[in-house]
């Protein structure tokens, strides 16, 4: 019973960490008013990148270039949504559909195969002294693939940025009232390049956790919908580090529950209805029905300045 | 009273705005093929031979020709669908979870009953519909009433879709043996095919009326006037006694109904029965780049659904035939999409160039 | 010589032209060091212009602009700022779920080991707050202060910049009589400490009790600026409004038949949740047009907007034809025979993308001859299209062009043919002349006059009072959501009418008004 406690909390924090770090990413977009639903695909290419990365070179060369590759594509999404004043969301949705095909086909290009890439060196894992002898805490917390503590540990940072520093006050009010912020000096259009071009790092940081951190190898499509998850914890966790963080939480351990479920055979409830659960919280969440999440005033408006 | 002086200036302005609804999509087009034979050449394969490929993988037979026509048909009815939501100012991107709902719905429909045809099909279509309306509807009451964004509730929903077709595909409404899928819908329930050994069936036919249909609604009923104009001014619309909430919510009922018929048609037409699904197949994120190509109106919609139709028919042959790996069809796609969502900066460059070579720009 | 010279701002033959007009023609204009300086004019005069050019908004096309003495090219609002200038805009520049001090650090803020340093922040919001006399709470969320004090925060903001010279747009506007009066105490201890204060307002009363200097601007020329205590209220009414009369319109003497609308205390709330009518009663018959005259502000579009079923009363009656409607709703009240030309034509009139034919139908797009059923009569709408154009003179290439690619004048006449077509019992007219060409107001005009001798009641809300005393049989003065007066047109004098609109007349003032401190 306990070891199934402990593995079904390591588990959770495993399958959180993906999240947590692509939610963390959206939100910045977000808090700049930039809807930003290319996570999905920065995610992917970031997961097929780190996978190359590994292959050619090395695991940690390969999160380096999940990381690079994540903010170019993210610099693209800020250049036709900001600069090019297309819609967000249509541009999210062509980088999306990119991801897929541009992964396909490298993959087979490369490793001429559909469905996926040989395996790969991982990251591996960090030990943490001291924590690791504690029971149950030490079975969750004492050795874990590293994305889990680098997310933990973003997760404070970016608290930090958000609320304590200038720059995340700036994002904040490009994000609630951008005439505001322009009328006392502050660039709205390079502020919110910045921040889409943060969640690019952030998602591609979330791919790479995908293909060398849980597993060993890049799968076809393998972010499978975790881009979107991650804007849905996003949203349960009313775009703060730390609500996101829970709210990644509460989904990866509703992942861990199915897939633990799946393998000691309990049948209690239908897998599917837990894999539901994220969606469906978020929807009660928006409708109030478990306190009201509000986005950022200027969520999804891009700013044009008044030409008097 | 027609003005002389400002008709030819009008006529100009016209034309010109014309030229952008065509030109944009074309440009847009030609830059897709344009990168996708970038990413051809870096492979070493042959873009021309490979177009040439992808062309005759759709024209240069009957059969496929067929098979073509049998990609186009869901296109046709996602890219109604989102084009439609445009229209009164909404963005349905949850396509492929109606498409899925309304999937399961018109299957469980084809097997559980045992009607005339004239009775069972009809039944099986409107059910399919329904399902999927309601799936589009929830999310157009969500925004209407509550102010949510339905970009985020549509895509809740295509997830909760997912998981709760798989659940009941695979559960519930399973077929006995190993085939995670319903049983095989009844004869009475399908849409015939009408040559007999291709799977190109009645459904094409359906999806042409549908949208001849959509066109009538938006430009010759009160109804299509109240969505297009609470689309383009919900301000003026309410001002005008549009019940602007109520077109919302009725408007996305539509929308859903219409993604929802592509499943419908999948499941009556092709494929017979519901599978679990393991993914989205995602025509209706490529919904979105038809009704985009197709500028939201119903027949640019079917040319754009038949281009859509074409590459993805013509991905399979050109990996087979010139070893092009089939997923620069969507590489293609995202950059058509691209293209043509930048449209303002193309207005842009334009109005540039026009300053700059006529002088001074039209003060009007 | 320099040294004697006391100006903070001198501002010299500015001139500022737009499309078709010019808003500022040659305006000179200089704020003494220490004073309030009021810019008093009437809606569209130039005031804001003027000051926007002097706050790097807008650039002059000519003049000099002159700062401390010293030339300066304010090409943007931060040379603006870096010369001491900051500017309360009409419109709150402020993030509301931002506590006070972040709004006004915002950009500037005090840092610490690269963080807010909120501490520091706090203390400077305090501090300068308690120079200045501007009580506000540093913690305090923007959302969840009163309007008074967001623009205190406003005020803070500027002076947190080291403005010396401080522009205040329209500041009396969004306040209540008492947050005008600690408004006042605010500005007289800024410029006890030195700071030079220019306000912009069409208020009579306040320019007396509030400002040393007033300059006047009528239609983006400079009247005349003169010391506050030489002149009365009156004198500058007549400065303010007394323009010679541009429109001359032919009219028979009006024969009123019976009530075909009446309210009686109306109360309504406007967007801020503030009761913007005030119980407001009037009454209007068949055959006349009722003008309803007054300052922007004071109630006119939460009227109109009741009066056509877009915001709900919260008390008072309206009846119509007798008939009391309880809940009016916009259909229901098109089907009445009420039609109204909507302020904001681009906003509420018109759907700029659509075709001539498709506004012509707009809010009866489903009634006969139209519509059939559910079907639209696509041919018999562009047949009355075409009568329309043709009757009511709409210059147009064609009914199947795009209402966007009409004048503003011929957009307006479209409103007005679809609206005169209801064959209305009562026409709404809120501003049906708003930014549009000469030509095309003479036929507004005149077409209203044609309606009301036609036997249709006509309630016209202008902010122009050449047009409402050259239209209207009957004057109603409107202020603060209350009808101060009604006055027969016969007895209505621009004089008169200005100082009701200021609020001068009715105004009881208890503590007199003029001296506060």
């Amino acid at each position: 019973m306990l070891a199934n406690l402990t593995a079904l909390l390591s588990t959770t924090l495993r399958m959180a960490t993906p999240l947590i770090l692509a939610a963390l990413g959206g939100m910045f977009s977000e808090r700049s008013g930039v809807i930003n639903i290319a996570l999905e695909g920065i995610m992917l290419i970031g997961a097929f990148t780190a996978m190359a990365g590994s292959y050619f070179f090395s695991p940690w060369i390969g999160v380096l270039g999940a990381v690079i590759v994540g903010m170019i594509i993210a610099a693209a999404h800020a250049l036709v949504s900001i600069s090019f004043r297309a819609d967000q969301i249509v541009s999210g949705t062509a980088i999306n559909i990119f991801a897929a095909g541009i992964t396909g086909f490298l993959l087979r290009l490369i490793f001429g195969d559909a469905g996926q890439s040989p395996s790969v060196q991982d990251v591996g894992t960090w030990k943490i002294p001291f924590i690791k002898n504690i029971p149950v805490i030490g079975g969750v917390f004492g050795e874990q693939i590293p994305f889990v503590y680098i997310a933990l540990i973003l997760v404070a940072v970016s608290y930090w940025i958000l609320f304590k520093t200038p720059f995340g006050l700036r994002i904040r009010s490009v994000g609630e009232h951008p005439a505001a912020a322009d009328s006392v000096g502050i660039n709205v259009i390079g502020m919110r390049y910045i921040a889409v071009i943060m969640s690019g790092f952030f998602a591609g940081l979330a791919g790479a956790s995908l293909s060398i951190g849980l597993l060993d190898l890049f799968v076809k499509n393998m972010s499978s919908g975790r881009g979107f998850i991650a804007l849905a914890a996003m949203i349960f966790g009313r775009w703060t580090p730390h609500g996101a963080m829970l709210a990644a939480l509460l989904f990866g351990f509703a992942d861990a529950l199915q897939m633990l479920a799946q393998t000691i055979g309990l049948t209690f409830v239908p897998r599917q209805f837990l894999l539901m659960a994220p969606y469906i919280l978020t929807i009660l969440a928006l409708t109030g029905v478990i306190g009201r999440s509000t986005p950022p005033a200027a969520d999804g408006e891009p700013y044009i300045k008044e030409e008097v | 009273m027609v003005d002389k002086d400002i008709s030819e200036k009008k006529a100009k302005y016209l034309q010109e705005q014309h030229l952008v609804d065509f030109i944009v999509p074309i440009i847009s087009i030609i830059a897709g093929l344009i990168v996708g034979a970038i990413f051809m050449l870096i492979i070493g394969a042959e873009p021309i031979k490979a177009y040439i490929v992808l062309w005759n993988s759709s024209f240069g037979s009957l059969r496929g020709f067929g098979e073509m026509l049998v990609n186009t048909v869901p296109l046709i009815f996602t890219g109604l669908a989102v084009a439609f939501g445009f229209k009164i100012g909404l963005f349905n991107i949850g396509g492929d979870g109606q498409f899925l709902v309304s999937y399961l719905a018109a299957a469980y429909i084809g097997y559980m009953f045992q009607l005339p045809m004239y009775i069972h099909l009809p039944f099986a279509l409107i059910a399919g519909m329904i399902a999927g309306g309601i799936w589009g509807g929830i999310a157009g009451y969500l925004k209407a009433k509550l102010g949510i964004h339905e970009v985020i509730t549509t895509i809740m929903f295509n997830y909760i879709a997912l998981y709760l077709v798989g659940y009941l595909a695979g559960g519930p409404l399973k077929a006995e043996g190993l085939l995670p899928a319903t049983p095989k819908i009844f004869d009475t329930a399908k849409l015939p095919r009408f040559v007999p050994t291709m799977r190109i069936h009645y459904g094409i036919f359906l999806a042409l009326a549908v949208a001849v249909l959509i066109y009538y609604i938006l430009w010759k009923t009160t109804f299509g006037y109240e969505v297009r104009a609470t689309g383009q001014n919900p301000d003026a619309a309410q001002f005008g006694g549009i019940n602007v909430a109520r077109n919302m919510v009725l408007a996305m009922f539509i929308s859903g109904a219409l993604a929802g018929l592509a499943g419908t048609t999948q499941a009556l037409g092709l494929e017979y029965r519901a599978y679990q699904p393991f993914g989205f197949v995602g025509y209706g994120f490529t919904g979105i780049a038809v009704a985009l190509v197709g500028k939201g109106h119903p027949g640019g919609v079917v040319l754009g659904a038949l281009l859509f139709g074409v590459l993805s028919r013509g991905a399979m042959m050109m990996q087979s035939m010139v070893g092009v790996p089939k997923e620069v069809i969507e590489i293609i796609q995202a950059i058509i999409i691209m293209f043509i969502a930048s449209e303002y900066i193309f207005k842009y460059l334009a109005r540039k160039w026009r300053e700059r070579k006529g002088g001074v720009a039209d003060a009007s | 010589m320099a040294a004697g010279n006391n100006l903070a701002v001198e501002m010299k033959g500015i001139t500022k032209r737009f499309p078709g007009v010019i808003a500022n023609d040659k305006v000179d204009f200089e704020l003494e060091k220490g004073e309030i300086h009021a810019l008093l004019g009437e809606n569209g005069a130039g005031k804001t212009t003027l000051m926007n050019c002097l706050y790097g908004f807008l650039n002059a096309d000519e003049g000099e602009i002159f700062i401390n003495n010293k030339k300066v090219e304010v090409t943007d609002p931060n040379v603006a700022i870096s010369h001491g200038i900051g500017m309360v805009h009409q419109h709150f520049m402020l993030v509301p779920p931002f506590t006070v001090t972040e709004n006004i650090v915002l950009g500037k803020e005090p840092t610490k080991n690269n963080m807010i340093d909120y501490k520091t922040a706090n203390q400077n919001v305090r501090d300068i707050s308690k120079q200045y006399g501007l009580n506000v709470e540093p913690t305090a969320k923007v959302q969840d202060i009163s309007v008074g004090m967001q623009q205190r925060v406003e005020i803070l903001k500027a002076l947190y910049r080291g403005a010396d010279i401080l522009i205040l747009d329209e500041p009396t506007a969004v306040l209540t009589p008492q947050e005008v009066k600690e408004l006042v105490k605010i500005m007289e201890s800024l410029t006890d400490e030195g700071k030079s204060i220019i306000f912009i307002t069409h208020k009579l009363k306040e320019v007396k009790s509030i400002a040393d200097r007033v300059t006047v601007i009528r239609s983006g020329k400079l009247i005349d600026t003169v010391k506050t205590d030489t002149v009365t209220t009156n004198d500058l009414a007549n400065m303010m409004v007394g323009r010679e009369v541009i429109l001359e319109v032919e009219k028979k003497e009006a024969n009123p038949g019976e009530v075909v609308l009446e309210v009686e205390d109306l109360y309504a709330k406007n967007e801020r949740d503030l009761m913007a009518l005030n119980g407001t009663s009037f009454s209007v018959r068949r055959g006349e047009i009722l003008g309803i005259a007054g300052v922007d502000g004071n109630g006119q579009t939460e009227l109109t907007e009741v009066l056509s079923g877009l915001r709900k009363k919260e008390k008072g009656t309206i009846k119509f034809k007798g008939r009391e409607i309880t809940k009016p709703q916009t259909k229901r009240l098109f089907e009445e025979g009420i039609s109204h030309i909507p302020e904001d034509r681009q906003k509420r009139g018109l759907i700029m993308e659509f075709k001539l034919y498709e506004n012509l139908i707009l809010g009866r797009h489903d009634r006969k001859p139209y519509a059939s059923g559910i079907n639209l009569n696509n041919k018999k709408i562009k047949e009355e299209a075409r009568r329309l154009i043709e009757d009511f003179d709409i210059r147009t290439p064609s009914e199947t062009v795009q209402a966007k690619s009409l004048s503003g004048g011929n957009q307006q006449k479209l409103i007005i043919a679809r609206e005169f077509d209801r064959k209305p019992d009562l026409l709404i007219a809120a501003q049906p002349t708003r930014g549009i060409d000469v030509g095309a107001i003479e036929y507004i005009h005149n077409s209203l006059i044609t309606q009301r001798d036609n036997n249709k009641a006509i309630l016209l809300i202008s902010l122009e009072l050449d047009e409402i005393l050259s239209l209207s049989d009957r004057v109603a003065v409107i202020y603060e959501g209350k009808i101060v007066d009604i006055l027969d047109i016969g007895d209505a004098t621009e004089e008169k009418l200005g100082l009701m609109m200021a609020g001068a007349e009715s105004e009881e003032e208890p503590e007199g008004g003029g001296q506060v401190g």
